[in-house]
């Protein structure tokens, strides 16, 4: 018992700090995601779901799901891919890749945005005219194959965008927006971990005979499974919830170019209100529940990480 | 399958890891690096496993007298042992050492029931029947380094390589399975090349000791040579305890605290003794050791067998003649 006393804080500490950490809990997070269902629900069920089925809303989120179906499996990809780059080897330039992976998360989501429209604006360095000469040889192949192939429809859609190719203020823009500033996100979750785990089973595995692929697939990756799942859940989040850069780079074409976080803003400026928290009620679960999966995992990693 | 290194040398950026370095392991003995941490014993290890490549130049290492060099480690047939045994975490004890033999391409690929039959000969082999289903965190020190010696086994390797097996391990383990790795080794006849810093798992375990320091060898020979005829001071100092004598003319001396003898003060002959006072006793263990303080305040450490002590019925404060067994002069 005397132990106990000597390492933690006195009982009124104690409860000064837990009330303390109750109530900037309360306030900053039960509080608006408590509001942003009662603000919702205020004008009754019909209009909480007539708000998410409209064409506009509908086209949102879709968008945010294309957007995010993109940008995780390529971030997933290459943070993979730099992790085991940067873990298991040493090479010139090592510490200039973990910097550059963080560079997203440095700059601000606005510049993120800004960037692409610099670059593939109108008045850029790589404008539609330019883009559209460089892809003219794809365009008519693409021409060719929607002549020939079986799924001509698919050829047709992508010989249309090589023609006439929108990247800003067009579906493009926005997932390369996406893909910037969730980049970091599986990368950086993978990298201490990997670093920690060190590379003793992977030289293990070269001894006893087994490729790079083989050691990856049957060693390395068990071993990151949970941090893996965790990075992506983040990234997920992140890439639904995207606002600044998304915002820059849309143009916020109605039904066209406006993800859900873009919408709900719409939305609120033309105080609709009722319609605008029922938007942000889909963007709340997705927190609840990546947040639900979170705790999950950790809670099942923390049982497998026994030695 | 006997191995020769020819003039390997390696650096790492600035650093010397080895310096023109040649050995020759012959077949089927069980050879020690042994040495101090930078010496460069672990890096010549893992060149000979092919885990690491030495610097462009004369350098080689044969297999057979077959030339390795380039090969890397998947494909030379070396099975590795690791300080900290590098298990496969989330696989199961069977699962850990089927592994060599389940990548193995279609062609040579034995069939499950083979892998399985040769996993249950090795887990007999390493006395650890029954343990097949358990994962690694749920083995002792000493379980896991046997799985480890069983994975490496598997691929049935020309050659056995272990970077310091008993260094994570309890003194009371460590030393059950040196003895057991002897027996072990003179069953199977595998080539086995083991680093070490610890000079007497060195000297209890091997046929050939190579003593290595600052990238380079010192002495290579048998443990009663190195131990008996040391070539250098360092090699002296560091494979037992000695004690340093500074003579009038300049010269050093090394005895071994084994080397000296103790008697009465009243048998002090002056042409070969040295009188001292018992500073410290230590006699709890099988030798008793005891410290001793010279006239000119220099100490010594002396070995006698504890029947010895009780016949000298000695304590701390007691004066004595220390002389060197054999009546040499001191």
């Amino acid at each position: 018992m005397a132990n106990l006393q000597a390492t933690t804080e006195s009982k009124p500490v104690r409860v000064v700090l837990i009330l303390s950490a109750l109530t900037v809990l309360s306030l900053f997070l039960l509080l608006p995601l408590f509001g942003v269902f009662a603000e919702a629900l205020r004008r009754g069920w019909e209009v909480f779901f007539a708000a998410l089925t409209e064409d506009a809303a509908f086209s949102a989120i879709k968008l945010t799901l294309i957007a995010a179906g993109v940008s995780v499996p390529l971030n997933t990809l290459f943070g993979l891919s730099a992790a085991w780059l940067v873990t298991k080897y040493r090479f010139k330039g090592r510490a200039l890749l973990i910097s550059l992976i963080d560079l997203p998360f440095a700059v601000s989501p606005v510049i993120a945005g800004l960037v692409w429209i610099m670059i593939f604006g109108v008045k850029g360095w790589l404008p539609p005219a330019m883009m559209a000469e460089f892809l003219a040889p794809l365009a008519t192949l693409a021409k060719q194959a929607a002549a020939n192939e079986s799924c001509g429809g698919l050829f047709e859609g992508i010989a249309g965008w090589l023609a006439d190719p929108k990247i800003v203020f067009a579906t493009p823009g926005i997932i390369i927006a996406t893909v910037f500033v969730t980049f970091p996100f599986v990368a950086r979750e993978l990298i201490p971990l990997m670093e920690s785990q060190g590379s003793g089973q992977e030289e293990a595995a070269v001894t006893l005979g087994a490729s790079g692929w083989r050691i990856f697939w049957r060693v390395t990756l068990p071993n990151i499974k949970w941090g893996l799942l965790y990075g992506v859940l983040l990234c997920n989040a992140r890439a639904m919830g995207e606002f600044g850069a998304v915002s820059v780079v849309s143009g916020h074409i109605r039904g066209q170019t406006n993800t859900l976080p873009l919408h709900i803003e719409v939305l609120y400026n033309e105080y609709q209100f009722s319609a605008a928290f029922a938007c942000a009620t889909l963007l709340a679960l997705l927190a609840l529940l990546t947040l639900g999966m979170k705790s999950l995992v950790g809670r099942i990693s923390g049982h497998s990480a026994q030695e | 399958m006997s191995i020769s290194i020819h003039s390997i040398s390696k650096t790492f950026g600035t650093y010397k890891a080895l310096e023109d370095v040649s050995l020759e392991v012959p077949n089927g003995s069980l050879t020690a690096l042994l040495g101090p941490s930078g010496s460069g014993k672990t890096t010549l290890l893992r060149i000979v496993a092919g885990l690491e490549f030495a610097d462009d130049g004369p350098g080689k290492v044969l297999f057979h007298g077959e030339d390795v060099s380039g090969i890397p480690a998947g494909r030379r047939g070396v099975g590795f042992v690791f300080q900290h045994y590098a298990l496969f975490r989330h696989m199961t004890v069977a699962q850990n050492i089927a592994f060599g033999l389940s990548v193995l391409p279609r062609s040579k690929r034995p069939s499950r029931v083979e892998i399985r039959d040769r996993v249950h000969e090795l887990l007999g082999l390493v006395k650890l029947e029954g343990l097949d289903k358990r994962r690694p965190h749920e083995l002792s020190g000493g379980q896991r380094q046997r799985v480890a010696l069983a994975r490496a086994l598997a691929i049935r390797p020309k050659v056995l390589l272990l970077d310091e097996p008993f260094g994570a391990l309890d003194a009371k383990v460590r030393k059950d399975l040196r003895r057991w790795l002897r027996v072990f080794h003179d069953e199977i006849g595998l080539t086995t090349l083991f680093v070490t810093h610890d000079q007497e798992e060195a000297l209890e375990l091997s046929d050939q000791v190579v003593v290595m320091r600052n990238a380079r060898i010192e002495q290579v020979g048998n443990p009663q040579e190195v131990y008996d005829h040391p070539r250098s001071p360092f090699v002296y100092e560091f494979l037992g305890n000695v004690n340093k004598l500074t003579e009038p003319n300049g010269n050093h001396r090394y005895i071994r605290p084994h080397e000296l003898e103790v008697v009465f003060a009243a048998e002090y002959d002056p042409a070969t003794d040295r009188l001292a006072r018992i500073h410290h006793l230590f006699s709890a263990g099988p030798v008793a050791t005891l410290s001793v303080r010279l006239n000119d305040g220099k100490f010594l450490e002396v070995e006698i067998s504890r029947k010895q002590l009780d016949e000298l019925a000695l304590d701390t404060g007691d004066e004595v003649s220390i002389r060197v067994a054999g009546k040499a002069s001191m």
